[in-house]
């Protein structure tokens, strides 16, 4: 997404300006951790299932907020009315999951070594997935090999768990951005096996 | 979006918050004293001060400059930081002839234990969009010049990896102790988007 405006850095920022938020972060460590309500994966589903609008004009703690709340609403932990009638007016709550297809989540099992050079599945899902849009059917190379770790795509709708490593894979600015790229300048992404294909 | 119940104004957030902790307390659901100790945490000892004495170690040091690069985890381990959001650091090593900078454009993913929470501008549509695209022109508006010729690498945080970049030392500096050293490094000079100044 472009047009965006200048960067704002605030000197001397501290971690929560006001003490809601300090009770947003901590309750979704609440909803994680002591309920086991959901997984750090159906909470980032959770926020990005926000509606466009609400999510761009919310601050970072409000989308966490709607987050948490989505998500205990919707395991049956609390009703929507409920916080609606404590809160004194309308709690806008993320729109519901997209079930992935099968080809969404289906495993490729590559394994790739440093200098390999590999192109991004050109993927759709319809449900969660950390690959962002704009690496998807671009060509890099692996620069560094992660440990395994737990597969989001599937993690994020209950679907079987498991594990792959991960790839730092380096795409040259000019392959993502073509002739309005800078030069001198790449970017890093790191992407689960499952994301990538290997090239000759 | 036209859903009658979107026509009611949204509660302002903190009593969005304060809804759902009622709720929750109400149900029994809230362990004593859980909410006040995590947001405690995140305020006390989830600092990027923290990531300021390694690299002033990683300054002083050369056989932990070599650890540090080599396995960031155990390195930062070492100084006692270590914990969630730091189960796998990998440390960017600026140079005269390469430039790191830090972003997550999914959500906010950072390297707890050594840079904290992430700071609002971190968070922002503006720095998550900008910095993959146009890192030269941004990185200069945010008062940070890195001349042409000097490769940036932008590390996109979509996985678990986490990063600290670990900056350049200053001229000026020769001699001075590691706590003194900690004192000039900054959050955004280990995000990527300043450098370390000597103050005058």
């Amino acid at each position: 997404m472009g047009g965006f405006g200048p960067v704002e850095v605030e000197r001397d920022e501290p971690t929560f300006h006001e003490r809601w938020e300090a009770l947003v972060f901590a309750l979704n460590s609440l909803g994680i951790v002591v309920l086991k309500a959901y997984n750090a994966d159906e909470y980032r589903h959770a926020v990005e299932r926000m509606d466009p609008a609400h999510y761009l004009a919310a601050s970072y703690y409000e989308r966490v907020l709607t987050g948490v709340a989505s998500l205990l609403v919707e395991k049956g932990t609390v009703t929507r009315t409920e916080l609606e009638v404590r809160a004194g007016g309308a709690f806008p709550l993320a729109r519901p999951a997209s079930v992935p297809r099968p080809d969404d989540v289906a495993p490729h099992k590559a394994h790739f070594a440093v200098g390999a050079p590999v192109r991004v599945r050109d993927v759709h899902p319809r449900g969660h997935t950390r690959v962002p849009r704009y690496v998807r059917g671009k060509r890099g190379v692996i620069v560094h090999v992660a440990p395994k770790f737990s597969f989001p795509d599937t993690s994020a709708h209950g679907l079987a768990h498991r594990e792959e490593h991960t790839y730092q894979v380096r795409f040259e600015a000019s392959e993502l951005w073509g002739s309005d790229a800078g030069s001198d300048e790449a970017v890093i992404v790191d992407l689960w096996a499952s994301y990538l294909e290997p090239l000759p | 979006m036209s859903h009658p119940r979107e026509r009611v104004p949204p509660a302002p957030p903190e009593a969005r918050a304060t809804a759902l902790r009622d709720a929750l307390a109400e149900k029994r659901l809230v362990p004593d004293g859980f909410l006040e100790k995590i947001s405690e945490r995140a305020e006390e000892q989830l600092s990027w001060k923290n990531g300021a004495k390694v690299v002033a170690k990683a300054w002083s040091d050369p056989h932990y400059r070599k650890r540090l690069l080599k396995d960031g985890t155990a390195a930062c381990a070492e100084l006692g930081f270590a914990g969630p959001q730091g189960e796998y650091i990998v440390v960017l090593e600026n140079t005269p002839l390469v430039h790191n900078a830090i972003v997550c454009t999914q959500c906010s993913c950072t390297a707890w234990p050594v840079l904290g929470l992430p700071p609002d501008w971190y968070k922002s549509p503006e720095y998550r969009a900008r910095v993959v695209r146009e890192p030269r022109p941004l990185l200069r508006e945010m008062g940070l010049d890195v001349p042409d010729g000097v490769e940036i690498r932008v590390w996109d945080t979509t996985a678990e990896t986490r990063y600290l970049v670990l900056p350049l030392r200053p001229k000026g500096t020769e001699g001075w102790s590691e706590a003194r050293l900690a004192e000039i490094v900054t959050r955004e000079a280990m995000i990527g988007v300043a450098k370390v100044e000597v103050p005058r």
